[in-house]
């Protein structure tokens, strides 16, 4: 495919070295110089065939971002690829990030020439050679797979079949820094211009002072995405208004909520977007070196940010003289050595200077002395993302979306038992209810909803009675939540809170730095306390024990105000939140659990009794020799018993029976 | 000594002295070997001439850095949010019962390696694992077991195969 660096470069005098401010304007709004001349046609067409609006050949764009992956698009790409060549068709095949549906991947679309994009879903290797048959080689579409065909202004023969914004996952989103996921291919920069992308960076190095930035992005009212909601212009102003021989910029793309995808997303579908909104910031705070913390468990995102960069210098957008303006700006990735607390941003920079990754207290805070001691910023890539919008279409446009304190759209990651798992993005103030059974689908198999886990491990579990809270800062806060950084975990009847609270406490118990002693001994205790609560009475020795967990139960409040107020960093301070919020919400099941031993939900193991139906066990002894316990007993080819004192109720009997006799309550 | 050359490589990308290099190296060096070999983290404390206690330190700080080599088939369980709601803790416990291992542990035949993650970020297909680089999701303890039974099938004939040759 052409390129804007063979079209444009040779016929104008822009190079990497010696960049044209006007380079990213041409591309946008036609030529605008009279030097050199790039035929104007030849690059109207280019543009347009990066559009996909006037292609020659089919184009086919498969979703593979980690997701995609994992639902086996490698495979159902390479078959597409085999299936092409076989029947002499000649077609593009382009790798695409995830475009937001999870729940129905594998996502193959479908460019021919003069329709509209179809989007088939659920793809499997086997329906490939069906796929080809009917649209590549008829020219017609597969209904049987399809999820929805993209709008176009231009009337098609096709116009009775769905279009995809009209489909209830997506009609109440408002896709803004997710405009370019799973549309464009993301290693390519010229798609990404020819979207309108790095006109927002053109204009802001080249039309704005820094000063003039940061107002902008105040008046946009952008507060950090990364969890706390601290407005970011204020945070750039501060460094700005540090005096530094040097300043440093972080993205903080350590995504450590489990459960949360988000930022993964982002970094792996429009890769480009964040980098923009990076130089942006850069140059407001006058930073001149930046890094990138990703987790080393996003090896796409890696792949992807490191061929981003390189293609973004070779353009003239990142290294010396930006777009010809001066401004020197560059930047690497670090690699992040799986520790949830180097998310936390001064765990985060000792990290990168090659240390342990512990917080230390602030002030002093980053913006005036941060990494190697120089003031430095960090944001999160979600907010960088949306910088570039805001600068894209104006800070009034963007101030525009969302709520009175809160601005613009929020991304989630939808997981959990809900249909339509995946990545949604809606403007601040929508309600939970919206996300959850109109965005989500409800709860699926016949399960009925119980809750839903907003912010992680930071967060809480809000159940019915409070889901019509809008999603803002503020309101999440009264509830007893938070935003967090945008995981939201669904869970129905077959959740125990109490489970919940221990998954969360033993999560972040393992991954308390040990500085702090609140917050490394109390989380060990609140642990503790839910572990009494789960445990069944017959491992409960001695009496004593039976009243440590009365007494556990009496102090958890107390010892969770205690860890929150007394810890060293945001880790600590939040980690009693998903205990307190169930205790909020649902302490009728703690009270089941700790005065009748039984857990309503039946997930917590060690309060079910396991036994065997005498009429179905047929003696086969599968189970006894599966037992890791030994803990049944009986003769060959008669019922079998289970010794109720051994049994750790590890359910490998129920697992490995084949004829459904063991029986749990 | 094959080895000793190609380590050299690492060595040879980083400056001398410079300590936020660390991760870096460390990284690097377990990609190499597959784990962190004791000699290794010496010689990347000479390298950037800090005391070794601090490079193991760091080592062991981190959840990514491994001591011990890997098996051959290294399973990833999902312990994140959206898998523990789905059952990944009985898919662990499973996986652990059949393979006489516990979770960070290889078993004696260098077969199989369990570790568990938090999120692999395949939450759409909860509970998923994955096998060195291969995914498998939306298991239940028994389409697990088969699961299993396969890896070890296939295991035993590319083994026989290679005594063939
Ligand atoms: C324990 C802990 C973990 C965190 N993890 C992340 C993370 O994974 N990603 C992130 O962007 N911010 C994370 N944060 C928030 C950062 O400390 C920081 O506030 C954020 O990166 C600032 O960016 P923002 O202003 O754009 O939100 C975490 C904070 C704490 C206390
Ligand atoms: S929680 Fe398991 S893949 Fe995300």
């Amino acid at each position: 495919m052409n390129t804007f660096s063979s079209t444009c470069f040779e016929n104008c005098w822009h190079s990497a070295e010696n960049p044209c401010p006007k380079f990213v304007t041409c591309i946008a709004q036609g030529q605008q110089c009279s030097e050199g001349n790039p035929d104007p046609k030849l690059l109207e067409s280019l543009k347009r065939s990066l559009l996909l609006i006037e292609h020659d050949i089919p184009v086919i764009l498969v979703g593979m971002g980690t997701c995609g992956l994992a639902n086996g698009a490698q495979a159902v790409h390479d078959a597409l690829k085999a299936e092409c060549q076989v029947r002499g068709i000649t077609v593009s095949i382009i790798p695409v990030g995830c475009m937001g549906f999870c729940a129905r991947e594998v996502i193959v679309d479908v460019k021919l020439p003069g329709h509209p994009r179809i989007s088939y879903c659920e793809v499997k290797k086997q329906d490939v050679p069906l796929i080809v048959e009917t649209t590549l080689v008829h020219g017609e579409v597969l209904e049987d797979k399809l999820l929805g065909l993209y709008e176009t202004d231009e009337q098609d023969v096709w116009t009775a079949l769905p279009i995809l914004d009209s489909l209830p996952f997506f009609a109440k989103q408002q896709k803004v820094n997710l405009e370019n996921c799973g549309v464009i291919d993301p290693e390519s920069i010229d798609q990404y211009l020819a979207r309108g992308g790095y006109s927002a960076l053109s204009y802001v190095v080249n039309g704005r002072t820094p000063q003039l930035t940061i107002n902008d992005v105040l008046k946009a009212g952008l507060r950090g995405r990364g969890g706390g909601g601290f407005p970011t212009g204020k945070k750039w102003q501060f460094a700005r208004d540090t005096q530094a021989d040097k300043k440093y910029l972080i993205c903080n793309a350590d995504e450590g909520d489990p459960g949360a995808f988000m930022d993964r997303a982002l970094l792996e579908g429009d890769p480009h977007r964040v980098v923009e909104g990076m130089i942006i910031a850069a140059y407001a705070i006058g930073a001149s070196y930046g890094y990138i913390y990703c987790r080393a468990e996003y090896p796409l995102a890696i792949r992807r940010l490191e061929k981003t960069l390189q293609s973004a210098r070779e353009y003239g957008l990142l290294g010396k003289n930006i777009l010809g303006s001066g401004f020197d700006f560059d930047m690497r990735i670090k690699k992040g050595a799986g520790a949830f607390v180097c998310g936390e941003e001064t765990a985060l920079m000792q990290s990168i200077e090659g240390r342990r990754g512990m917080p230390r207290p602030r002030p002093p805070f980053p913006a005036t002395a941060g990494l190697f001691g120089k003031p430095t910023v960090i944001n999160n890539v979600e907010t960088f993302a949306n910088v570039t919008t805001i600068f894209k279409h104006g800070p009034d446009w963007y101030a525009g979306i969302g709520t009175e304190t809160s601005k613009g759209t929020k991304i989630f990651a939808l997981s959990g038992k809900v249909r339509n798992v995946g990545l949604v993005e809606v403007p601040m103030g929508v309600t939970l209810r919206e996300i959850v059974f109109d965005i989500g689908g409800g709860v699926p198999d016949g399960g009925v909803f119980k809750a839903v886990q907003i912010g992680g491990p930071s967060g809480g579990a809000l159940p019915e009675s409070v889901i019509d809270t809008p999603i803002d800062y503020e309101s999440l806060k009264q509830v007893g939540a938070m935003m967090g950084s945008g995981g939201l975990v669904v869970m129905d009847n077959s959740t125990c809170m109490v489970d919940l609270a221990k998954y969360f406490m033993t999560f972040i118990q393992s991954e308390s730095c040990g500085k702090c002693i609140p917050c490394r001994e109390g989380t060990k205790r609140l642990l503790e306390i839910l572990e009494r609560l789960t445990t069944s009475y017959r491992n409960e020795k001695t009496q004593e024990e039976s009243l440590l967990r009365f007494q556990g139960m009496v102090y958890l409040e107390r010892l969770a105000s205690v860890i929150k107020d007394t810890s060293l960093c945001g880790l600590g301070q939040t980690a009693a939140n998903p205990v307190l919020s169930t205790l909020q919400y649902f302490r009728e099941e703690y009270e089941a659990h700790l005065y009748e031993r039984r857990c309503p939900a039946g997930a917590c193991r060690e309060l079910l009794t396991y036994t065997i139906d005498t009429e179905k066990c047929t003696g086969c002894g599968v189970c006894a020799r599966k037992c890791p316990e030994n803990a049944i007993i009986g003769e060959k080819k008669r019922a079998h018993y289970i010794l109720e004192d051994k049994c750790i109720r590890c359910d490998q009997c129920r697992v490995n029976c084949n004829f459904d006799a063991i029986c749990v309550n | 000594m094959q080895v000793q050359e190609n380590s050299q490589q690492i060595y040879e990308k980083y400056p001398r002295k410079d300590a936020s290099c660390l991760i870096d190296m460390l990284q690097d060096v377990q990609e190499h070997f597959g784990y962190l070999p004791d000699a290794e983290m010496q010689r990347v404390a000479r390298h950037i001439d800090i005391p070794v206690s601090r490079v193991y330190g760091v080592a062991t700080f981190y959840n990514q850095f491994r001591f011990q080599p890997l098996g051959k088939y290294v399973i990833r369980v999902c312990r994140g949010t959206a898998c523990h709601v789905k059952g990944s803790l009985d898919i662990l416990r499973t996986l652990e019962n059949e393979l006489g291992i516990k979770a960070g542990q290889t078993s004696k035949d260098l077969r199989f390696t369990i570790e568990t993650v938090a999120c692999i970020g395949a939450c759409s297909i909860a509970p998923v694992i994955a096998v060195n680089d291969e995914f498998h999701g939306g298991l239940t303890t028994k389409s697990l077991q088969k699961l299993l039974k396969s890896y070890q099938k296939n295991d035993r004939q590319s083994e026989v195969q290679h005594e063939h040759v």
